[in-house]
């Protein structure tokens, strides 16, 4: 244990475990939910150690700072419930934590056996990168040679946002707290700057770590402060263009795969010659559209032609 | 001990941790969280298959594989969330 890094890597599992303990036992859910944002920057600060900066970039930009602001708006919505309706009886704690002890030790178990150093998938991507049209290699495994998952996640998040839209039909939102001069004035100044760093994070993708998912959840975070601050209004008027939105990057992605499937290719068998211009349209219409969703799921309801105080009186 | 080796077993943990909160947990949206854990464990044991010692390159496949189940999980977490802010308003409305 002489290399500094390693107690480094030891104390930061430590904090890791302990956070997620913190997360289930807080009492406060407010508290729970810092903590939990707390827990995903520590988690995307031990993938960087791992080399993972991709994965840790998406998981603080969505898994972090998206949810946590979808879990504390959650929270402002359901604030008048009692925090903790019926206690759980103690044996059923007790059983469920001896189930899960047994299962970390089975699952500990299995992975010390495994061995680390198995060749994996690098070696055949690090011989067809070449002929991806792009030079970072996550990159291209998600637009390239594993563009099928890619479409399908966006389609994930196209049934996502169809089925919160559908949940929160006609139902009341609370008020949302009015934000001041202060906000308003930082909203104006911080804009910019993450419409340049959400774009850059798009464009950087072809060769260092960033891509689509990054950028548009960067790009999403614009949408969150237009929608906080107040500078942007849902209007009913804008349903269309949002659902323009929503399903722009399918549309292309798709389109893009069976034309070139139309050429006598195989679907996502971009021609060499054309796969950087065909990756980086599909990075960009899929990008607006992982924003455009993303906002649109923080802001839940759909816009609704008639004011909802209306509908139910 | 490398660090491979010390963030799989934090993963596993957390993964645990996640598990039994979302067996033990009745609060809906601290639930959601706890499955939130889980995801994060499952992540990490993926990044750390992808992980090789420092002068090798880690394996981006699992990189990709971990940046879509990311994805997937803040929509379903989306529609969690929406599920327990509907149920609330029923639940708030019923009581009147």
């Amino acid at each position: 244990m002489a290399d500094p890094l390693l107690i480094f890597d030891a104390l930061l599992g430590v904090a890791l475990i302990a956070l997620a303990i913190a997360v289930l036992v807080v009492r406060d859910r407010f508290a729970m939910i810092v903590l939990f944002i707390i827990f995903g920057l520590m988690t995307a600060l031990a993938w960087v150690r791992l080399s993972a900066p991709d994965v840790a970039l998406a998981e603080a930009a969505i898994g972090t700072g998206l949810a946590g602001a979808l879990m504390l708006k959650t929270l402002h919505h359901i604030r008048a419930a009692p925090a903790a309706p019926v206690p759980v009886s103690v044996g059923v704690v007790f059983a469920n934590m001896g189930f899960c002890a047994m299962v970390f030790v089975g699952l500990a178990i299995a992975f010390m056996a495994t061995s680390l150093e198995a060749p994996g998938l690098a070696p055949q991507v690090a011989q067809n990168i070449d002929a991806s049209g792009v030079a970072h290699p996550v990159t291209a495994v998600l637009l390239n040679f594993r563009a099928y998952d890619t479409l399908m996640e966006v389609v994930v998040l196209l049934a996502a946002i169809i089925a919160v839209w559908m949940i929160e039909r006609g139902i009341e939102q609370a008020p949302a707290r009015h934000l001041g001069e202060i906000y308003r004035g930082f909203a104006r100044l911080a804009l910019p700057a993450i419409v340049v760093i959400g774009t850059y994070l798009l464009w950087v993708g072809a060769y260092a770590p960033g891509g689509a998912f990054q950028g548009g959840a960067a790009l999403a975070a614009v949408g969150l402060l237009l929608l906080l601050s107040g500078l942007y209004r849902p209007q009913p008027a804008h349903r269309p263009i949002a659902r323009l939105g929503f399903v722009l990057g399918i549309a292309v992605f798709a389109s893009v795969a069976l034309l070139v499937a139309s050429g006598g290719r195989l679907p996502f068998e971009y021609p060499p010659a054309h796969a950087k211009t065909l990756i980086l349209l599909i990075e960009g219409v899929v990008t607006i559209s992982i924003a455009v969703t993303l906002a649109a799921l923080f802001h839940g309801r759909e816009p609704e032609a008639i004011p909802v105080s209306e509908t139910r009186a | 001990m490398s660090s491979g080796m010390i963030f799989g077993l934090t993963g596993l943990a957390i993964f645990t941790i996640g598990l039994f909160g979302a067996l033990v947990m009745v609060e809906p949206l601290r639930r959601v969280l706890a499955l939130k854990l889980c995801s994060v464990g499952g992540g990490f044991m993926l990044v750390v298959a992808a992980w090789r010692a420092p002068p090798e390159v880690a394996d981006p496949v699992p990189h990709a594989l971990v940046i879509t189940g990311i994805v997937v999980m803040i929509s379903a977490t989306a529609v969690a969330l929406a599920l327990i802010r509907r149920l609330h308003t029923l639940e708030h409305d019923s009581d009147d």
